[in-house]
C-alpha cells in the first residue's frame, strides 16, 4: 500500500513541517480556513495544528452539512414529522439536532413515525413498501449528497411513486465562502477547499476566490500529509504573491468534477432566492429546492410548514464557530452544558462538527503559538 | 456524510436501473451507480456517498481512505452502523 506508507510517514511529516517553517513569509501572520468538517476532524485527530510554525493558524469553516441547518428548518422538519399518516425519514445525525420545541427524536417519543435512513434510496423503498403512508425524506447536504436526492426524485417520477416527497435543504458551498470572505470581522489569507465536494463540483467554483478576493485556494485530500502539503502550497502562493486555485487531491478530484452528478442537480433543482444558514444568516442563491416540474415530490409544496426563522439557543455559539470567529473550547457551554450526549448546538451533534471533533479528541485547550493566543 | 466511503462492487443487480451490490466495511448493500460515468463493473472500487457511487477510485486510494475512516473511530463506526441497520431493507429489492 504505497500511499498509506507515504502518507503516514512521520519522516515525511517532519520534512514538510520544516519546509513549511522555511516557506513562511517573515513577519507575517497567516490564517487559513479549512472549509470541510472532515478536514477539521483530521487536523485535531492528528494534532496537525501543533505541527504548524508560529504565526500560522488554521480556522474552521462552515463545511458541515448538519451544522449549518438553522433551528427554523429543524422546527419545520418536526412539524412535517407530526403530520398525520407520515413516515418522516432522516439521516441519523439530524435526529438529535435540537429545534426550538425539541428534536426529531423528541417528536418520535410523542408518537411521530421518524425513521433513520442511510440513503434517500431507503426512503423511496419505504414509500414503495408502504403505499398507504406518506414518506418524507429530510434532504440535507452540500453537492456531495444533492445529486443522490436528485436521482431519487427522478426515480420516483419514472416509477410514478406519489407517496414520496423531499424536504429539500440542500446547499451549495460557494456562497457561504463568499459571505465569510465579505465579513469584516475575520481576515483569511487562504482556503483549504473540501476534497470530496470537489469530486462533484470540480475546482472551478473556487475560481472567484482567487480572482475576485485575491486569496489562494488548494483543494485538499483528507490524510494528515495531504493537509500539511496543502498548507505548504498555500504558504508558497502567499509568499510568492500568487492567488490561484490549485488541486492537491489530484488522485481523486478532477477539474471539471462529476458531470453526471451536476446534470442531475441541474435537472431537478434550482437555486432559492435566499436560504438561512446557522450563524451566517440568509445568503442569496445559496440553497436548492426542487423545480416546479417536480412540485409533486416537494414536501414544502405538498404540506404547510411554519417556515419561521428562529434564533439559536442563547448559550450556543455554533454560529460563531461556523464563521471561524470562536474556537470550540472558547464557547461558554462547551463540554459542560453542551456535550455529544446532550448537545445544545449542531457543531456538537454531528461527527463532522468542530465541537464534536474537539470533544472527541480531548482537545479543549488553545494550541501553542496560536495567532489569537 | 461528506466523506465518501470506499466500497467494492460485487454484483450488478439491474443494469437498466444502474443498481449494484457493493461491499462496504464488510456489509453488502444495494447502491446506485446512476452517477458513475459508464457502466459499473464487478470488482471496481468506488466512493459511496449516501448510497450512491460518485467516483471510481483505485485499490490503493480505497485502502488509504478506509484507513483514514477507521482512524476517525466513532464517527465512521456510526455511519457503518447506519449502513448495517438499513442494509436489510434495501437488500430485498
Amino acid at each position: 500500500m504505497r500511499y498509506i506508507d507515504e502518507f503516514r510517514s512521520g519522516e515525511l511529516a517532519r520534512a514538510l513541517t520544516k519546509k513549511l517553517a522555511e516557506a513562511m513569509p517573515s513577519g507575517r501572520e497567516l490564517a487559513l480556513m479549512e472549509v470541510c468538517g472532515g478536514h477539521t476532524h483530521a487536523i485535531y485527530k492528528h494534532a496537525i495544528d501543533e505541527l504548524l510554525p508560529a504565526g500560522l493558524e488554521l480556522v474552521h469553516g462552515p463545511g458541515c452539512p448538519v451544522c449549518v441547518i438553522p433551528v427554523g428548518r429543524v422546527d419545520d422538519a418536526v412539524s412535517l414529522a407530526l403530520e398525520p399518516n407520515v413516515i418522516f425519514t432522516t439521516f441519523g445525525d439530524m435526529m438529535r439536532v435540537p429545534g426550538s420545541k425539541g428534536s426529531l427524536l423528541d417528536a418520535r417519543s410523542q408518537g411521530a413515525d421518524v425513521r433513520m435512513v442511510y440513503s434517500p434510496l431507503d426512503a423511496l423503498e419505504l414509500a414503495r413498501a408502504n403505499p398507504e403512508r406518506e414518506v418524507i425524506f429530510f434532504a440535507i447536504g452540500f453537492e456531495t449528497t444533492a445529486p443522490s436526492t436528485a436521482v431519487t426524485v427522478l426515480q420516483a417520477r419514472v416509477e410514478g411513486i406519489e407517496n414520496f416527497t423531499v424536504f429539500c435543504n440542500h446547499v451549495t458551498i460557494g456562497p457561504p465562502l463568499k459571505a465569510i470572505l465579505d465579513a469584516p470581522e475575520l481576515r483569511l489569507d487562504g482556503l483549504i477547499a473540501p476534497g470530496h465536494v470537489s469530486t462533484v463540483i470540480g475546482s472551478h467554483p473556487y475560481d472567484f476566490i482567487a480572482a475576485e478576493y485575491g486569496r489562494p485556494v488548494v483543494v485538499a485530500g483528507f490524510e494528515p500529509l495531504d493537509i500539511l502539503q496543502s498548507v505548504l502550497m498555500l504558504v508558497h502562493q502567499l509568499a510568492e504573491g500568487r492567488s490561484e486555485v490549485e488541486n492537491q487531491y489530484t488522485r481523486v478530484v478532477r477539474e471539471d468534477g462529476n458531470p453526471r452528478a451536476l446534470k442531475a442537480i441541474e435537472q431537478t433543482m434550482e437555486l432559492r432566492d435566499s436560504f438561512e444558514w446557522r450563524g451566517l444568516g440568509s445568503i442569496p442563491k445559496s440553497g436548492l429546492r426542487l423545480r416546479e416540474e417536480f412540485a409533486e415530490w416537494d414536501a414544502e409544496r405538498r404540506y404547510t410548514v411554519p417556515g419561521i426563522s428562529v434564533p439559536d439557543h442563547k448559550a450556543c455559539q455554533c454560529g460563531q464557530v461556523l464563521r471561524g470567529l470562536v474556537k470550540p473550547w472558547e464557547c461558554k457551554v462547551f463540554g459542560t452544558a453542551c456535550t455529544p450526549e446532550r448537545p445544545i448546538g449542531t457543531c456538537m451533534v454531528s461527527s463532522e462538527g468542530a465541537c464534536a471533533a474537539y470533544y472527541h479528541y480531548g482537545r479543549n485547550r488553545p494550541k501553542r503559538g496560536s495567532v489569537s493566543a | 456524510m461528506c466523506l465518501g466511503i470506499p466500497a467494492q462492487i460485487v454484483e450488478i443487480v439491474n443494469p437498466e436501473a444502474k443498481t449494484a451490490k457493493a461491499e462496504i466495511g464488510g456489509v453488502r448493500r444495494l447502491v446506485s451507480c446512476a452517477l458513475l460515468e459508464g457502466e459499473a463493473q464487478v470488482g471496481e472500487w468506488v466512493l459511496i456517498h449516501v448510497g450512491f457511487a460518485l467516483d471510481r477510485i483505485d485499490e490503493e486510494q480505497a485502502a488509504e481512505t478506509l484507513q483514514l475512516l477507521s482512524d476517525m473511530g466513532e464517527a465512521y463506526e456510526r455511519e457503518l452502523a447506519q449502513i448495517r441497520e438499513t442494509a436489510g431493507e434495501t437488500d430485498t429489492k
